[in-house]
């Protein structure tokens, strides 16, 4: 099973939920995907398995011997990444998305492709969870690629649990295409609720089966129960606001290791994941006979 | 009136430690002498305080995106071979020939599958990725955005906001843009920051504010955008705010601040209230945090 922790609005939890997850859970691949911000390894550090892994793209080179200044690669170019002055290519490879069009419709063919590099993968292991992050380099806009380069690693059999990047756009999308189950993390605020809907909408695109975890749960505003309970969303957990988990996060440790109490919780939550997720298969499956 | 306009960006590096939120009694603060901008276009919370009416929408497009004709296309496959984004599928019918499919969602728009189909069977057409507005607020006009859920290009809709608040600015003589950014340092944030007079980077006491810092202020020293930070709920844990104003005065940030951690921030968020507008402790700490980030604007 494949499950991918995600939520709109960044800062909800959605480490401490993924992080946690795996270490209740044990014999488990943990992959940050969150490639702008990892932040897993801070809370789940490791003997790092091998050399770091260089991610990059393919961008173009032009050899100005062969080049007739004919403006056919940037003409097509999408992204505006090559412009033509006086009959020159002029490259700009922060903005290339590595296609490799211009390579192909070079009547030159005066451009070949080149490897550049947009970040790290880095595999480590710890206490029976292998966790594997993706760092995107400072300066560099493209995390897709590194996303897909960090999801390479999910292990084909066995189970692994995807901590995402906020927010609803390509990177998150290019982290929860092909999960089995994805935990969406909230907190009862306006804004947590707000940003809880425009994840919900992502994720019904992507047509993935889905639950709430609401972290900081308090009593005093259910607006994102009565939400999920409209919309038929299932709420997997609630993880009660404790200052002591807001200390001990900021120190570093995780929960159930600070404060093991909240073991049972996780475990409760591995299970009822895999429950929703046995559940939509059977689902899914009934749908399609009919 | 052809004074600078001064654009001031607030980020975070991590999410969820206290951006919008300042944001939103920096706009309050600036006593209608600023054009207010979210730029956290995926994920925009700054109305939900600020309580706009929009005086004026326009459908953001950008791009294209490949659909392929099912009449037209023959199967044959180079599509799929060509692309690198993964976005081409097989789909095998019951009845009839073997088709490919552009995942909408992870096509991104570059246009060599429909440069090559040797049956011409791809259309390009233009893609909706969202919305911007301009609205009315009590603190001012503001301009914001929404992205189509799973949309692509965030970064240019984030350009598109910034040009418009900065045509405001102008049409209406106003010295200051305060601009909401995004989280993370990739693409939406370098489109935020890129050309912007300061940044003021929102953060927390803990491991992950603390390592997210790090990075996102050596974006803003790649930009060369002068940056000032400040330690939202700074006594949960005091020894690593001293951590990280040390970190942050090494490399080049100026401190303008602490915050202190205080329930009553999500209460004014409940009201629908920016913190300064209300008697919550930490007004107190938030005025003193603008009148160093934003001095002489008042």
């Amino acid at each position: 099973m494949i499950i991918a922790v995600a939520s709109g609005k960044g800062g909800t939890g959605k480490t401490t939920v993924s992080a946690n997850l795996a270490r209740v859970r044990g014999d488990v691949t943990l992959l940050d995907c969150d490639v702008e911000e990892p932040n897993v390894h801070l809370f789940v550090s490791g003997e790092p398995q091998g050399e770091a892994e260089i991610v990059s793209i393919l961008v173009p080179k032009v050899d100005e011997s062969r080049c007739d200044g004919c403006a056919a690669c940037s003409r097509f170019c999408a992204f505006k990444a090559l412009a033509v002055l006086d009959k020159r290519v002029l490259v700009f490879t922060e903005l290339c998305h590595g296609c490799g069009g211009c390579a192909r419709v070079c009547p030159q063919g005066a451009i070949r492709e080149v490897p550049k590099r947009v970040g790290v993968v880095e595999t480590m292991r710890a206490a029976g969870v292998t966790v594997v992050q993706g760092r995107l380099d400072v300066g560099v806009a493209m995390a897709p690629p590194l996303i897909r380069a960090v999801k390479a690693r999910i292990p084909k059999t066995g189970d692994a649990i995807l901590d995402a990047p906020p927010g609803t756009s390509c990177p998150v999308v290019a982290t929860l295409r092909e999960t089995d189950f994805v935990v969406l993390v909230t907190e009862p605020t306006p804004f947590g609720l707000n940003d809880l809907k425009l994840a919900v909408a992502v994720v019904r695109e992507l047509e993935l089966p889905f639950g709430v975890v609401v972290n900081r749960a308090d009593r005093s505003d259910d607006r994102v129960a009565v939400y999920c309970r409209e919309a038929g969303i299932p709420v997997l957990a609630e993880i009660p606001d404790d200052r002591r988990v807001a200390e001990a996060y900021s120190r570093g440790e995780l929960m159930v290791d600070a404060l093991p109490e909240y073991r049972s919780l996780f475990q409760r939550l591995y299970a009822d994941i895999a429950g929703q997720w046995e559940q939509a298969k059977s689902a899914a499956c009934c749908s399609g006979v009919r | 009136m052809s004074a600078t306009i001064q654009e001031c960006v607030i980020i975070s590096g991590k999410g969820g430690t206290g951006k919008t939120c300042v944001t939103a009694s920096f706009a309050a603060l600036s006593a209608g002498r600023a054009v207010l901008a979210d730029c956290d276009v995926d994920a925009a919370d700054l109305h939900l305080v600020l309580t706009p009416k929009i005086i004026e929408s326009a459908d953001f497009r950008s791009g294209n995106e490949a659909v392929i004709r099912r009449e037209a296309c023959t199967g044959c496959g180079t599509c799929a071979e060509l692309c690198r984004f993964d976005a081409i599928h097989y789909v095998k019918r019951p009845f009839g020939k073997a088709l490919y499919e552009v995942d909408p969602v992870a096509c991104e728009g570059c246009g060599v599958c429909v440069r090559f189909c040797p049956a011409q069977a791809i259309a390009f057409p233009e893609r909706l990725c969202g919305e911007w507005m301009l609205s009315e607020t009590r603190c001012g006009p503001m301009v914001h955005a929404c992205l189509c859920a799973a949309a692509e290009n965030s970064g240019k809709l984030v350009a598109t906001v910034r040009q418009e608040a900065r045509r405001v600015a102008k049409e209406r003589g106003l010295p200051l843009i305060i601009t909401d950014g995004p989280p993370g340092i990739g693409c939406p944030v370098i489109a935020s920051v890129t050309g912007a007079d300061r940044v003021l980077v929102v953060t927390e006491p803990t491991v992950s504010g603390e390592h997210d810092l790090a990075r996102v202020l050596q974006l803003a020293r790649h930009f060369e955008v002068p940056t000032f930070v400040c330690v939202n709920k700074w006594d949960i844990n005091p020894e690593m705010t001293e951590r990280i104003e040390q970190a942050a005065r090494k490399a080049g940030a100026t401190v303008a601040g602490r915050i202190r951690y205080d329930r009553a921030v999500t209460a004014a968020q409940r009201a629908e209230q920016a913190v300064v507008e209300t008697d919550a402790p930490s007004a107190l700490d938030i005025r003193s945090v603008w009148e160093t980030v934003c001095p002489g604007v008042r």
